[in-house]
């Protein structure tokens, strides 16, 4: 029976009439995409702010006085809690979600495009209410991005009158725009396929992001329990999570909650979290590298099964975040064990990668060095995982500059580099225009070492035992003046990476301006997205007919075959070999 | 916790087992053609509104699982005192139950194309809802006469908050139910409405079926 499915029929689209209905409240998948990116960028240039004054605080507190104890805590939490939900997971999920689903598998749009469009109006809405926090008295809560009670709600803290209840309520907000995000990716995945796209001939990048949405809609509600209960502590009085306490000499009237309780739920939102992060940067990479390398990806099927089970394992791994919380040291064990076998299907990963630039065809083009650069960094961060992920090395690395170092190397400076090499990658298409490519190899080179620059540092604090979340250390005698030799560095590689962006930004607005024009498919890439009428698409994708798909997503440098790619459209001629992977 | 790791096995094992079903074991760079046949097309059929609402359930269940397994944790502290349940809680549970029977009757209406049971259905569906609600409000302001505020103890605390996140889902619902009955009074085709009536369905006796475990949770401890 031919399929007609509902993102195929052209009449159901909301055809949109006016300025306003084209690109404000836009029901297209794609101009919800570029919504979803400008405003979660804009965010996260706020973090980065955010962050780079904190350095200045760090590396010269007797030099700069911008910031406050109080602004300390405050910026650490915003700086942390903006950049893993509101810039990562929008930008990941809300921006190439949105943007790639329909058109890498041949869909017209997502299947709930009203659902889509309220999905970023509820997600500008949490960001909105998450900067009023700045505005109210107080200032935004200080109780560091993983909002621990009993401290997150009690005075002494920044933020604990009204800081802390606009982020969870953000957070609240927050869920509920990515919960209709998502049960639109996940439908669309499922239903709208265009004829011949089966799961298996799904690129890489959709895969991810699949699996990552699906990690999102069943982790997230661990994030709302824990928000609601910790509401009602606030507000209301109750004591899920907080214990009897005294506070600043006065007997609470709290008794008995658990605040190991509150770590839980946090760290079976959290962990999933940054495999939320993760896979659709792990799909996405997978993908830059194949075009750039002109080569089939090294063991689809297995890169495929591997994206799913660290997405099952992901959620049993939580507690690696709370060896010291006093937990049962049999649960460690536990959890240290199921934390080490993720390291199976992650390395699975690395070496395919690895192993698909070899003997490649490899075109140093700046998607393709930041795609290379993501491996040298996720490995890096990766294998200092498998340091904290062990109990007894954990217990005295844990809350060091260690931790730091590794988790902005696993999962801050790699997605951001595949963001980076996906922005490269998809720009020609989402523009039409091309940006100044040498502009884009210094972006990439003073980020790559820039960022090694701030990190690789953080790890050797670490093994002196330096302390994070701290405001400043004078005075403190097991940490040596080097330390603080190493943290000035620190902080001028950090400003130096922050201002490198703006090269970023101005090539985007120079290609935009006065770019020269894209062709439709300019690094001769397979999957359906290259292959639109329009470049950028028009409302509605592929004209008259959505494509049918006849062959995977990667077949390059076919033997026989005269140009070294073959489109997902083209039908297979009889005696075509595929290269076996 | 141990809820919350029988949850993800029972999830996980769904998953694989869907995945084997979508020939995930298949070689795509030997299979050619647009594939027609696939299995991994035959979801495309399913209308996507269901698929939608399947998918909203599942999360709903991650969101009650994971209640329910803090409830189960906080339990286990020393200050827990098991709070009583209002008699009231057996009328309103009947009334959701009649609700549910009552979808069931709308829906067996719109399968004949009969819209006279439909509308007595969704009417009858609506006022038990609505009587459901209002009485599980009703049960909180006893409960709080009795003495078991929100800060009496964490039993009592719980109750106000699983009661009112299920109760929050069913106002969600009777947005929607509201929807289907101004369409059907619209005259709206009835091909289309009995689509409606038929996620309602499915969405009340999940509801139901999340209120009686929540209900027999809170009788039995």
């Amino acid at each position: 029976m031919a399929y007609v499915s509902i993102a195929e029929r052209g009449q159901e689209i909301s055809h949109p009439h006016s300025f306003i209905t084209k690109y404000i409240w836009s029901q297209d998948h794609k101009v919800i995409a570029i919504q979803y990116g400008i405003v979660s960028i804009s965010v996260g240039v706020v973090a980065m702010i955010l962050s780079a004054l904190m350095r200045l605080q760090l590396g010269f507190p007797d030099t700069f006085s911008l910031i406050s104890p109080n602004e300390y805590y405050q910026f650490v939490t915003m700086h942390g809690m903006i950049m893993v939900v509101y810039l990562l997971t929008a930008l990941f999920l809300g921006g190439f979600g949105n943007y790639l689903i329909p058109l890498m598998l041949g869909a017209r749009d997502m299947v709930f495009p009203y659902l889509n469009m309220l999905s970023f109006w509820v997600y500008l809405l949490s960001v909105i209410i998450l900067m009023a926090s700045f505005f109210v008295p107080g200032g935004p809560t200080g109780a560091g991005w993983t909002l621990y009670p009993p401290q997150a709600i009690l005075p002494g803290t920044p933020g604990s009158e009204y800081g802390i209840l606009l982020m969870l309520i953000s957070l609240g907000v927050f869920i509920v725009a990515f919960t209709m995000g998502g049960l639109n990716y996940v439908t669309t995945v499922l239903q709208a396929r265009t004829h011949g796209m089966t799961l298996m001939r799904m690129p890489l990048s959709i895969w991810g992001i699949f699996t990552a949405t699906v990690l999102g809609l069943l982790a997230f509600p661990a994030l709302l329990v824990s928000a609601i209960m910790m509401t009602f502590d606030r507000l209301l009085g109750t004591s899920f999570f907080m214990p009897a306490i005294v506070s600043l000499g006065e007997n609470l009237d709290y008794k008995g909650g658990s605040p190991v309780l509150f770590q839980h739920l946090f760290w079976f939102f959290g962990h999933p979290e940054v495999y939320i992060v993760a896979l659709p940067a792990f799909g996405i990479v997978s993908d830059l590298l194949s075009v750039h390398a002109r080569k089939n990806i090294f063991g689809y099927r297995m890169m495929v099964w591997a994206i799913v089970s660290i997405g099952g394992l992901s959620f049993i791994v939580w507690a690696h975040h709370m060896y010291v919380s006093g937990m049962n040291p049999y649960f460690g064990f536990f959890f240290a064990t199921t934390t080490l076998i993720i390291a199976v299907p992650t390395a699975i990963k690395v070496y395919n990668w690895v192993l698909t630039l070899w003997q490649g065809n490899i075109h140093l083009r700046v998607p393709m060095l930041f795609a290379i650069g993501f491996i040298f960094t996720f490995t890096h961060g990766g294998l200092t995982g498998l340091f904290l992920g062990n109990v007894v090395i954990d217990l005295p690395l844990s809350d060091t500059y260690f931790v730091i170092g590794h988790f902005h190397m696993v999962m801050g400076v790699s997605p951001v580099l595949v963001l980076f090499g996906a922005i490269y990658h998809w720009y020609p298409k989402i523009t039409g225009k091309m940006y100044n490519e040498t502009m884009g190899k210094w972006h990439f080179w003073m980020t790559l070492f820039g960022t090694y620059a701030i990190y690789l540092p953080m790890h050797y604090l670490g093994f002196l035992g330096v302390p994070r979340r701290y405001y400043a250390y004078s005075g403190t005698d097991f940490i040596p003046e080097s330390a603080q030799i190493a943290n000035q560095g620190i902080t001028i590689a950090a400003i130096f990476v922050a201002l490198t962006q703006l090269l970023f930004f101005a090539n985007m607005i120079w290609g935009l301006v006065s770019g020269p024009k894209a062709s439709g498919n300019p690094w001769g890439a397979t999957t359906l997205e290259w292959l639109t009428k329009e470049t950028p698409p028009v409302h509605g994708n592929w004209g008259e007919d959505t494509p049918t798909v006849h062959r995977w997503a990667y077949d390059f440098s076919v033997p026989g075959h005269e140009e070294d790619f073959i489109p997902q459209t083209t039908p297979r001629p009889e005696g075509e070999q595929s290269e076996p992977t | 916790m141990e809820t919350v790791v029988a949850l993800v096995v029972i999830l996980v094992a769904g998953a694989f087992w869907w995945l084997w079903r979508q020939r995930i074991f298949e070689k795509p760079w030997l299979t050619h053609g647009p594939l027609e046949d696939h299995p991994s097309h035959n979801i495309r059929r399913v209308p996507a509104a269901k698929t939608g609402l399947f998918l909203f359930l599942v999360i709903v269940t991650s969101l009650f699982s994971l209640f329910i397994s803090a409830y189960f944790d906080r339990m286990d502290l020393a200050d827990w005192r098991p709070a009583p349940e209002p008699v009231l809680l057996w009328v309103n549970t009947f009334a959701l139950i009649l609700g549910s029977v009552a979808m069931q009757w709308a829906w067996s209406g719109a399968r004949r194309n009969d819209v006279i049971t439909m509308q007595r259905g969704l009417i009858a569906a609506g006022v038990l809802t609505t009587g459901f609600v209002v009485g599980q409000i009703w049960a909180w302001f006893q409960l709080t006469g009795a003495g078991f505020g929100l800060q009496s103890n964490p039993a009592s605390a719980f109750f106000y908050v699983l009661t009112g996140v299920h109760g929050l889902h069913m106002i969600g619902g009777m947005y929607v139910w509201l929807r289907t009955v101004r369409r059907l009074l619209a005259r709206e085709e009835l091909e289309r409405v009995g689509g409606a009536i038929e996620l309602c369905k499915t969405y009340w006796h999940y509801l139901l079926i999340v209120w009686l475990v929540l209900f027999g949770l809170l009788l039995s401890t």
